[in-house]
C-alpha cells in the first residue's frame, strides 16, 4: 500500500424497522415470519384492481412512539404518497410511503460507547411505509415471489452522516434495537429481517492540503451486528485503496451499491451507477391525511416510559453500578425492570446485579425464558441477596439456592435451612477446624511461613480445606481472618 | 312484459307476487339474445346465475320471508366492478382472463338488496373515453342510431338501459362517464358526491375523481338505487361516514315539493353548445321558470380550465393505478417476454390499447422529475379554483344547470383520430368531478335525428336528495324519458 | 420550458411507463401528446401563486382500522390468477439485477 494518509470516516444509516403490529399496514392480513408462501395475502396486499388501503392505527402509533423516543419533532399533519418503481415484489408497482410531509423529523439518538462516553447521532427523518414482498432466486433459473411480507408496516429511519467508526455504526444499531424492544414496537430481530441497516459510507481524505471525498457506497444484505461493523471496516479499507489507486471522488450519480458477502467477509459490487431514479411521488389519493391533536399526542407520549439509556444512567448514578454492569442489566427491559424491583425490595444493587446477570440469566436460558419470568418475586430475590451480603450463606450456596427458587418462589431462608447451607461464623468451631487443617498440612504451612513462591497458593489451599471440612458452611471471611491470625502466630519472630 | 320497465314498478309487482322475478329475468335474457348482438352492450351475461338469483327471490316471497329493496330486479353492472361471477375485464385485453376473488362493495350491496345481476357491460378500456370505442374487446352502438356511439365510458350500461336489456345499471364516472352516455342514450344518470358511494372493488382510473352511480330510465329509479349504494364502507378510506354526511331517505325526498327553487346558469355555456342541445336546455330552463323557479346568472371563470386540469390529474393518477397491470401476479403476460423487464414492457404494450397508453404516458410525464410542479401541482391548484367557482355559484342558487355534452351522439369513428378533440367534448362534465360535487343527467329533448339530449343538474356536495327532487320536477312535466328507441 | 414534448421525451416516458412501443407508436404518440401538452399550457394563464393545491376534495382525515386480523385469501385463490407459478410462488423470469427502490 502507498503512503499513509489522513482520512475521516463518514457513515450515515438508512434503517428499516418492522413494526410489531398484528396485521399489515393497510389490510387485515396477519404478520408472521415464515409459513407457506402467499398464505397471508388478500386483494389489498396483492394489489388486485379495485382494492383499497386503510391505515392500521396501532402501527401508526408505534411509528409515532418510536419517533418520540428518537427525540424527533412529530408532525401534526401528515399525508401519504405513492413512490413508483417497477419490481416483481412490489405488486402495485408503487409503494405507499411518505415523501414531503413525513410523520417525524429532526431527532437524535444517544449511543453509549464502550469507553463510557455518549455519542449523539442525528436523525434526519422517520416515516412510515409498506414493505415489499420477497423474491426468491434459489429455486431455479427463475424468480419466485412470495407476498406474505408485502404490506408489512415499516418505519424508515434516516440518520445524519454522524458516525465515524465501524464500532459506532454497530453500537448505533444495537442501541436502536434496545430502544424498539423497550418500546415494544418491534421484535428487532435482524436475522428475521425485523431490522435492516444500510450504511452509506465514504471517506474524507486529506492529502496535499486538500480534502477529497470518495464516492458514497451503500451496503446491503447485513443480517447481524457483527456484519454491520465488519462491512463498514472492509468498505473503509476498500475505498481508501481505490482512492489511492484511481483518485476517484464523489460526483453526482456515482453512488454505488455493495452487498455484504458474509461467507467471504467482503463487500461485493451490486449496482455500478445509481439508475436515474424517477419515483414520481404524488399524494396517495386512496388515503386521507392524518392530523394529530394534543390529546392523542399526549396519549402516545405517555407510553414512552424510561428509555434504556436513561435507565442505564440512573443505575450508575443512583445505584452505583459500573457502566459495564449497568449496560448488561439494561440489555432488555424485563431484566432491567426486574433488577430495579429487586433493588427497591432492599437488595444491594451490585449484589442483585451479579445474582441476576450471572445466575438468573443462566437459569432463565436453561428453561428458555427470561429472568423476570422465573416466578421469583423481587422480595424473595432481595432476601437472597441480603443473606449473601450478611455472610449467612456463601456465594456458592446463593447460587444453589437461587436454582431452587424458580416456579415455587420459596423463601430463600427456608431453602438454606432445609439444605443446611447456613454459614457458620462461630469462631470457636472454625478455629478448631483451622487448627486441624494446619496440623494436617505442614508443608503448606512451611511455604507460608518461609514466604516462598508458593505462599499465596498455599494460603488459598488452606482456606479451601477449612471450608471443605465445614461442608461449605464456614463463612470464608471468618476463615481467612482466623487462618491469617494463626499463621502469623506460627511465623518466626524477627 | 318488458315495456317501460322501471325498478319502482317492478319491485312492487314482484314483492306483491304479481310478477315472478324468474319470468321477468328470463324475458330480459331473451331480449338480450335477440338484440344485443347488434348493440353490443354486454361483455358477459350470467344467465344461469341470474335465473338462480331470481328464483331465490321468488322462493323467499312465496315463503313470506322479507326481501331487500331491489328484490328480483334485473340489473347490469359495468365491467370495471369486481364480481366473483365470470370475469372482470375493464374492457381490456390485459385483464381478459381476470377472475376477482372478491365482490365490489356496490355488488355486495346489490346482492344484499336481493337484486338479480344479469351481466357485465362494455366500457372504454379502463373507463378512459367518451364513446366506448376504446373498448379493447367489443363495439357498442347507440340504440337510437346504430351508426352512432352510445357515449362513454359507461356506454354499455347506458345502451343496455335504453334498449331495455336490463331494468337499471351501474356505471362509474370519472369525468362524465355516467352522465354523458346517459345523455346520448336518453336515460337518467347520476354521479354522486365523491365519497358518497364506496369505491372498493371499482377498478380505479382516477382515484380522486371516480364515483359509482345509477343509470336508470327514470329519476325515481335513480333514487332507489342510490339508496342501496350510498353509505360508509370501512374498506374505502374516502367513503364518508354518517357523521360527515348521513344518508337521507332519497325516495321520501322525492315526495317533498320544491319551493322557491333558484337555478344558476352560465349563459355562454348554453350558447356554446350545438343548436339542438342549446335549444333543448334553454327550453328546459324555461319550463322550470314556468314552474316557479327563478334563474340566476352566474360566472364560473375557471370552468374553462377544467379539461386541462383534468387531463393532468386523472392521467397522473391513472399512470400509477395502472402500473399494477404488469403480467406478474394476474392478468395478461406476453408470451414473447424473455426476461422480467420484458414481462412488464411487452405485456403492457400488447395488453393496453392506444388511448390507455396515451393517458399512462401523459400522466407519467406530468409526474416525472422536472415537470411535476409545472403540470401536476399546477393542475391541483387550478382544481381548487374550479371548486371555488362551484362554491360561489351555490351560494347564490340551489343548483346549476347546463348541457351534459356539446352535441348529441356522434358518429362511430368521427373523433377517434384526434384524441384532443375527443377530450374537449368533456367540457361540461369534468369540472363536476374535479370539485367532487354531484351531478345528474336527465332526458330533456331530441334533435332532428331523434337523438336524445340531456340536461345536467349539478348541486353542492351531498345534495343528491335535492338534485333528485329538482330532476323529478322536470320529469313529471315531460315525457322524454318515456320514449324508447326502435330496435 | 418548451410547449412541446419531443420524441426523446416520449421515449423516456414510455420507458418509465414500461411500455415497449413500436417506432410507429412513438411517432404517433409524439404528435398527439405534443398537441395535448400544448393545450394543457392553458393552465399557465391562471395566477395560482396564493392557491393551495387540492389533492382531496373531501374534508376527511384520520381514517383508521383497528389492528385486528382478518382472514387472508387461501393460497390457491391468491394464486388463481397468476400467469405462471411454481409451488406456492408467483413465477417470473429470473431477476438478475437488484433494482428495487426500497
Amino acid at each position: 500500500m502507498a503512503a499513509k494518509v489522513d482520512y475521516k470516516v463518514i457513515v450515515g444509516l438508512e434503517i428499516h424497522v418492522h413494526l410489531a403490529a398484528k396485521t399489515k399496514m393497510f389490510c387485515g392480513c396477519e404478520l408472521a415470519y415464515g409459513g407457506t408462501p402467499n398464505s397471508r395475502t388478500c386483494p389489498v396486499c396483492i394489489g388486485m384492481p379495485g382494492s383499497l388501503p386503510v391505515m392500521n392505527k396501532h402501527a401508526y402509533e408505534c411509528a409515532v412512539l418510536t419517533a418520540m423516543a428518537l427525540n424527533c419533532s412529530i408532525a401534526r399533519f401528515t399525508k401519504w404518497d405513492r413512490k413508483s418503481y417497477y419490481y416483481p415484489d412490489l405488486p402495485k408497482n408503487y409503494q405507499i410511503s411518505q415523501y414531503d410531509l413525513p410523520l417525524s423529523e429532526n431527532g437524535f439518538i444517544e449511543i453509549p460507547l464502550e469507553d463510557g462516553s455518549i455519542k449523539r447521532v442525528g436523525i434526519i427523518r422517520a416515516h412510515l411505509e409498506e414493505d415489499a414482498g420477497k423474491n426468491n432466486h434459489e429455486l431455479g433459473s427463475f424468480s419466485a415471489i412470495d407476498l406474505n411480507r408485502a404490506g408489512a408496516p415499516l418505519l424508515e429511519i434516516v440518520t445524519a452522516p454522524d458516525m465515524n467508526h465501524p464500532a459506532e455504526v454497530r453500537q448505533m444499531a444495537q442501541e436502536l434495537q434496545r430502544i424498539v424492544r423497550y418500546l415494544g414496537v418491534s421484535e428487532g430481530d435482524m436475522q428475521k429481517g425485523h431490522m435492516r441497516f444500510e450504511p452509506n459510507v465514504n471517506l474524507h481524505i486529506y492529502k496535499d492540503g486538500q480534502t477529497y471525498k470518495t464516492p458514497i457506497c451503500e451496503i446491503k444484505n447485513l443480517n447481524s451486528f457483527r456484519a454491520i461493523e465488519r462491512s463498514v471496516a472492509y468498505e473503509i479499507q476498500r475505498q481508501l485503496e481505490e482512492f489511492l489507486e484511481t483518485g476517484k471522488t464523489m460526483q453526482m450519480g456515482n453512488k454505488r451499491t455493495y452487498g455484504w458477502d458474509d461467507v467471504n467477509q467482503m463487500t461485493v459490487l451490486q449496482r455500478e451507477k445509481e439508475e436515474a431514479h424517477d419515483y414520481r411521488y404524488f399524494p396517495e389519493p386512496d388515503l386521507v391525511p392524518v392530523e394529530m391533536d394534543d390529546v392523542w399526542f399526549e396519549q402516545i407520549r405517555s407510553r414512552l416510559g424510561e428509555l434504556p439509556l436513561q435507565k442505564q444512567k440512573r443505575f450508575v448514578t443512583d445505584y452505583g453500578l459500573s457502566d459495564y454492569d449497568a449496560a448488561v442489566v439494561t440489555g432488555d427491559k424485563a431484566t432491567a425492570d426486574y433488577f430495579d424491583a429487586v433493588v427497591k425490595a432492599g437488595a444491594e444493587p451490585k449484589r442483585a446485579c451479579n445474582l441476576i446477570t450471572q445466575i438468573g440469566q443462566k437459569l432463565a436460558n436453561q428453561s428458555n425464558t427470561s429472568v423476570d419470568q422465573l416466578d421469583i418475586s423481587p422480595q424473595n430475590l432481595a432476601k437472597l441477596a441480603q443473606m449473601a451480603d450478611k455472610g449467612l450463606i456463601s456465594a456458592t450456596a446463593a447460587a444453589s439456592i437461587y436454582a431452587k427458587m424458580p416456579g415455587t418462589d420459596t423463601n430463600p431462608e427456608d431453602i438454606a435451612k432445609a439444605e443446611n447451607l447456613i454459614q457458620t461464623s462461630d469462631t470457636g468451631a472454625i478455629e478448631a477446624l483451622v487448627n486441624e487443617v494446619l496440623a494436617e498440612n505442614a508443608e503448606a504451612v512451611q511455604d507460608i511461613i518461609t514466604n516462598s513462591k508458593k505462599a499465596q497458593k498455599a494460603q488459598g489451599f488452606l482456606t479451601g480445606q477449612v471450608i471443605k471440612k465445614s461442608k461449605g458452611k464456614a463463612n470464608p471471611k471468618v476463615v481467612t481472618e482466623l487462618l491469617a491470625k494463626r499463621l502469623s502466630e506460627l511465623a518466626p519472630k524477627e | 312484459m318488458t315495456d317501460h320497465l322501471t325498478v319502482f314498478k317492478l319491485k312492487q309487482d314482484i314483492a306483491a307476487g304479481r310478477v315472478k322475478s324468474r319470468d321477468i329475468t328470463q324475458a330480459i335474457l331473451d331480449r338480450i339474445s335477440r338484440y344485443d348482438s347488434a348493440i353490443g352492450a354486454y361483455l358477459s351475461v350470467f344467465a344461469d346465475k341470474a335465473l338462480e338469483q331470481a328464483k331465490a327471490v321468488d322462493d323467499k316471497i312465496a315463503a313470506g320471508q322479507p326481501v331487500g329493496p331491489l328484490a328480483g330486479v334485473p340489473i347490469a353492472i359495468k365491467d370495471n366492478l369486481c364480481y366473483t361471477e365470470g370475469l372482470t375485464t375493464c374492457g381490456s385485453k390485459i385483464l381478459g382472463n381476470f377472475k376477482p376473488p372478491y365482490n365490489a362493495h356496490v355488488v355486495e350491496k346489490l346482492l344484499a338488496a336481493d337484486a338479480v345481476i344479469l351481466g357485465k357491460t362494455n366500457l372504454d378500456e379502463f373507463a378512459m373515453g367518451s364513446s366506448t370505442e376504446n373498448s379493447g374487446l367489443q363495439k357498442t352502438v347507440n340504440p337510437w342510431d346504430k351508426t352512432r356511439v352510445p357515449g362513454g365510458s359507461s356506454g354499455g350500461s347506458a345502451a343496455a338501459v335504453a334498449a331495455g336489456l336490463c331494468c337499471a345499471a351501474l356505471g362509474s364516472d370519472t369525468g362524465g362517464s355516467i352522465r354523458q352516455p346517459a345523455s346520448f342514450c336518453g336515460i337518467v344518470g347520476l354521479k354522486p358526491t365523491y365519497g358518497r358511494v364506496s369505491r372498493y372493488g371499482l377498478v380505479a382510473y382516477g382515484s380522486s375523481l371516480d364515483q359509482i352511480g345509477p343509470m336508470t330510465t327514470c329519476v325515481k329509479d335513480a333514487a332507489i338505487l342510490l339508496q342501496v349504494l350510498a353509505g360508509h364502507d370501512e374498506r374505502d378510506s374516502t367513503s364518508v361516514n354518517t357523521e360527515t354526511a348521513a344518508v337521507p331517505d332519497y325516495l321520501n325526498a322525492l315526495e317533498q315539493a320544491v319551493t322557491g327553487l333558484k337555478i344558476a346558469y352560465v349563459p355562454q355555456f348554453i350558447e356554446q353548445a350545438e343548436a339542438p342541445v342549446r335549444d333543448a336546455v334553454k327550453a328546459a330552463l324555461e319550463l322550470y321558470k314556468s314552474l316557479g323557479a327563478s334563474l340566476v346568472e352566474v360566472r364560473m371563470p375557471h370552468f374553462d380550465y377544467s379539461i386541462a386540469a383534468y387531463y393532468v390529474i386523472a392521467t397522473a393518477e391513472a399512470s400509477s393505478n395502472l402500473a399494477r397491470f404488469d403480467g406478474c401476479h394476474y392478468g395478461y403476460r406476453s408470451p414473447s417476454a424473455r426476461d422480467y423487464v420484458e414481462v412488464y414492457s411487452k405485456s403492457r404494450a400488447e395488453g393496453f390499447g392506444a388511448e390507455v397508453k396515451r393517458r399512462i404516458m401523459l400522466g407519467t410525464f406530468a409526474l416525472s422529475s422536472g415537470y411535476y410542479d409545472a403540470y401536476y401541482l399546477k393542475a391541483l391548484k387550478v382544481r381548487n379554483l374550479i371548486r371555488k367557482d362551484f362554491t360561489e355559484a351555490f351560494a347564490k342558487a340551489d343548483c346549476l344547470m347546463m348541457p351534459v355534452a356539446p352535441s348529441t351522439a356522434f358518429k362511430i369513428g368521427e373523433k377517434t383520430s384526434d384524441p384532443l378533440q375527443m377530450y374537449l367534448a368533456d367540457i361540461y362534465t369534468i369540472a363536476v368531478n374535479l370539485a367532487g360535487v354531484p351531478g345528474i343527467s336527465i332526458p330533456c329533448g331530441f334533435d332532428s335525428n331523434r337523438l336524445p339530449v340531456g340536461l345536467q343538474i349539478i348541486g353542492p356536495t351531498f345534495s343528491e336528495d335535492k338534485l333528485l327532487r329538482i330532476a323529478a320536477m322536470f320529469e313529471s312535466k315531460t315525457d322524454y324519458h318515456l320514449q324508447k328507441p326502435a330496435l | 420550458m418548451s410547449n412541446q414534448i419531443n420524441r426523446q421525451q416520449v421515449e423516456r416516458v414510455a420507458h418509465l411507463s414500461r411500455l415497449d412501443l413500436t417506432d410507429q407508436e412513438l411517432d404517433l404518440f409524439s404528435g398527439q401528446l405534443s398537441s395535448i401538452v400544448e393545450y394543457i399550457q392553458k393552465l399557465n394563464e391562471l395566477d395560482t401563486k396564493n392557491v393551495e393545491p387540492l389533492a382531496h376534495s373531501l374534508p376527511v382525515h384520520n381514517v383508521f382500522r383497528p389492528d385486528t386480523p382478518r382472514a387472508s385469501l387461501p393460497t390457491e385463490q391468491a394464486l388463481a390468477n397468476a400467469p405462471d407459478r411454481v409451488d406456492d410462488f408467483y413465477k417470473v423470469p429470473q431477476i438478475l439485477d437488484d433494482n428495487s427502490g426500497a
